[in-house]
């Protein structure tokens, strides 16, 4: 493992991989501030240019350093001016724009970048330790286990991404699953469902399925309600950038809790940065007492740190089922083990031990990518928020324009722009309906690797019978079976509860 | 009938489709020495289609209209759509397809000034003497950041040129 780590410092401190982490958090911070263009997009868009720099290392630094950057662009534009970015920032900024309307934006912005970095430190110190112990787990994992693994992880995702109705979410799952059917099986070269179209026959880019489901809905959203990218109210100037030292001991244990926190729930599949914040702030102001509690949503420091700290925790949390199993826990990790298969690196167990260059080093640029955060960006954020003055009639169609460049210049096929906008406005009105839309993605990303584990399974068993025979899937496929029924069990107890039938003991 | 049932139904009557080209059409085209093989190109689709039609009837059953998950304010309200802005949305969709349509005739250049400026238009935006700049500027860098940083071909000029 030492010399894993020594192999991964030599690689992320060269100067190339350095200024690919400061690159990255530079582009993620002035794109992730768009209202419009989440991590999700943006890492989207970069995967021609990741895959155009070829070294694995160093492409997945420059997406890393991207993904914390958009979140704490997101911040940014939460504090500032109440649209956040993306859903991981909401919680920020419940207690941030109070903070900017007193004028304090520049101490908000500053408490908001040190949470941010002490909660991604600690989540990559965390992420070091648990890595390669699970890595070992993992080793003894067959293709029995990797099937019953991904199951458990999608109805993981199913259940806690879907709020209140974990059947919409199983279903946007089963409809990832379907799409990742289309074209070209991997164990039999034969087309299936292509319905003739020879653009089917390579499947659907998961780079145009991320943009409809989820850059085109918000860019529509912001169109059909002017209300979401409402930017007044920047032009007052960034100052005073520094807190007290008595500030800073209030916000302290807050950190400390959350930076543990918000890694455990980013680990977990499916809960990721959004849940983490949320829970975050929740717990927060519930520990908080008196006067403290009170100032919770009018411009609490406490408030404003613990989701800050909660989501760059979890952000590194959400690399940890990536870089041991090869399994996405979020929506951006998913687009990530994309760049990665487009790379030709296998995230899995085994990368730990055939490329671990690239393991180290992704960890190792998480600690730079933290420093570089705080250090350089801190300092540029008046600067940066300047973009939020662009007009929405310009912004707009920037957006529509990138989301459409990032699903063609990977394939240079017009086809793509097509099933971009179909798919979107399909996505659009699922969205309308309640239907969440990370599932749909993870079932897809998930859907070749699923279908590979269950066909090799079979084949060795003759049959399904590995479900039963071997131990650890019958177990994890148990876990699986509890995650989706436990909800709606709950909701039931819940309503007989209302209903006032006895609770037995 | 709710929105969200009506997507279930739809997406039962897809799997439908779905399952009857994995259980009768394919496999009626499996080759010969496939028939004795445990794990076939349609083992996958058969279980997936059962399992979205099961799916798809639970959320039927759940979301009947005294079961409807209370509305998010930050969310839009499909009930209610004349309050937003739906015609400009439909506009700029309409200039997506478009804009699909016409990149490879057309060029990069035409078609992505035309698109960035139109879209500008459709959203409101009257000010001609910084628009088009700002269309044609940014066309011109995109196309150079990507066909010359990045290598990839994109076509510049109209297939006449």
């Amino acid at each position: 493992m030492v010399e894993g780590i020594l192999q991964g410092l030599e690689a992320a401190l060269s100067i190339q991989n350095i200024l690919m982490v400061i690159a990255g958090c530079l582009i993620g911070t002035i794109i992730g501030m768009l209202p419009g263009l989440g991590p999700m997009s943006i890492i989207a868009i970069m995967i021609p240019i990741a895959i155009k720099i070829g070294d694995p290392p160093a492409a997945l630094i420059l997406l890393a350093g991207v993904y914390y950057g958009a979140i704490f662009g997101g911040s940014t534009s939460s504090i500032l001016i109440n649209a956040p970015g993306i859903a991981g920032t909401v919680a920020t900024a419940f207690d941030g724009y109070p903070l900017a309307r007193k004028g304090k934006a520049g101490k908000a912005l500053t408490i908001a970048a040190i949470s941010s970095f002490v909660g991604g430190t600690v989540g990559a110190i965390l992420l070091m330790g648990f890595a390669p112990a699970l890595a070992s787990v993992a080793l003894l994992f067959h293709s029995a286990e990797y099937f019953a693994l991904m199951v458990v992880g999608l109805s993981a995702i199913s259940a806690f991404t879907g709020t209140g109705h974990v059947a919409k979410a199983f279903m946007m799952t089963v409809i990832g699953l379907l799409l990742a059917t289309l074209g070209e099986s991997a164990q039999f070269n034969a087309p299936r469902f292509t319905m003739g179209i020879m653009d089917l026959q390579s499947g659907i880019s998961f780079i145009t399925l991320a943009m409809a489901l989820f850059a085109l809905p918000e860019a529509l959203y912001l169109v059909l309600d002017p209300k979401r990218s409402n930017t007044g109210g920047v032009g007052a100037e960034i100052k005073d950038l520094r807190i007290t030292k008595a500030e800073a001991r209030q916000i302290a244990p807050v950190i400390a809790r959350q930076s543990i926190q918000g890694f455990f729930i980013g680990v977990l599949p499916g809960a990721g940065a959004t849940l983490a914040s949320f829970l975050g702030y929740a717990v927060e102001r519930n520990l908080a007492k008196g006067e403290e509690r009170a100032e919770f949503g009018k411009g609490s420091l406490k408030g404003l740190a613990a989701p800050e700290t909660a989501n760059n925790a979890a952000c590194t949390g959400s690399f940890v089922p990536l870089l041991t199993l090869g399994i996405p826990g979020s929506g951006t990790t998913a687009i990530l083990l994309g760049a990665l298969i487009a790379l030709n690196v296998t995230p899995g167990p085994r990368l730990m031990i055939d490329n671990p260059e690239i393991f180290w080093s992704v960890i190792i640029s998480m600690y730079i990518g933290n420093v570089v955060l705080l250090v350089l960006n801190l300092p540029l954020i008046p600067y940066i928020a300047k973009l939020l003055l662009v007009p929405r009639n310009y912004l707009i169609p920037f957006i529509l324009f990138f989301t459409m460049m990032g699903s063609y210049i990977g394939q240079n096929n017009a086809t793509e722009l097509l099933i971009l906008t179909g798919m979107g406005i399909v996505a659009t009105i699922m969205r309308f309906a309640g239907f969440p839309l990370a599932p749909m993605l993870i079932g897809f990303i998930l859907g070749q690797m699923l279908e590979d584990n269950f066909g090799r399974a079979m084949n060795l068993y003759d049959g399904i019978s590995f479900m039963w025979i071997r131990p650890m899937t019958t177990g994890l496929l148990v876990i699986s079976v509890v995650l989706i029924f436990l909800p709606s069990f709950r909701e039931r107890l819940a309503a007989w509860r209302r209903r006032g039938v006895a609770e037995g003991d | 009938m709710t929105l969200d049932r009506a997507i279930a139904g739809i997406f039962i009557l897809i799997c439908l489709i779905y399952g009857y080209t994995a259980f009768i059409t394919m496999e009626a085209n499996l080759l010969p020495f496939e028939l004795n093989m445990t794990f076939l190109p349609n083992t996958m689709p058969k279980v997936l289609s059962v399992l979205g039609v099961i799916v798809g009837l639970v959320v039927v059953i759940q979301t009947g209209p005294n079961n409807q998950a209370e509305i998010d304010p930050s969310e839009i309200d499909y009930r209610n759509m004349r309050q937003y802005k739906l015609v400009q949305a439909l506009l700029l969709l309409a200039l997506m397809v478009a804009y699909a349509l016409l990149l490879r005739p057309i060029g990069f250049l035409a078609a992505t000034t035309s698109f960035l400026a139109g879209g500008s238009m459709i959203l409101g935006e009257r000010r001609y003497i910084v628009l088009f700049p700002v269309a044609v500027f940014t066309a011109f860098l995109i196309w150079y950041l990507v066909h010359e940083v990045l290598g990839i071909f994109l076509r510049p000029w109209p297939w006449f040129i």
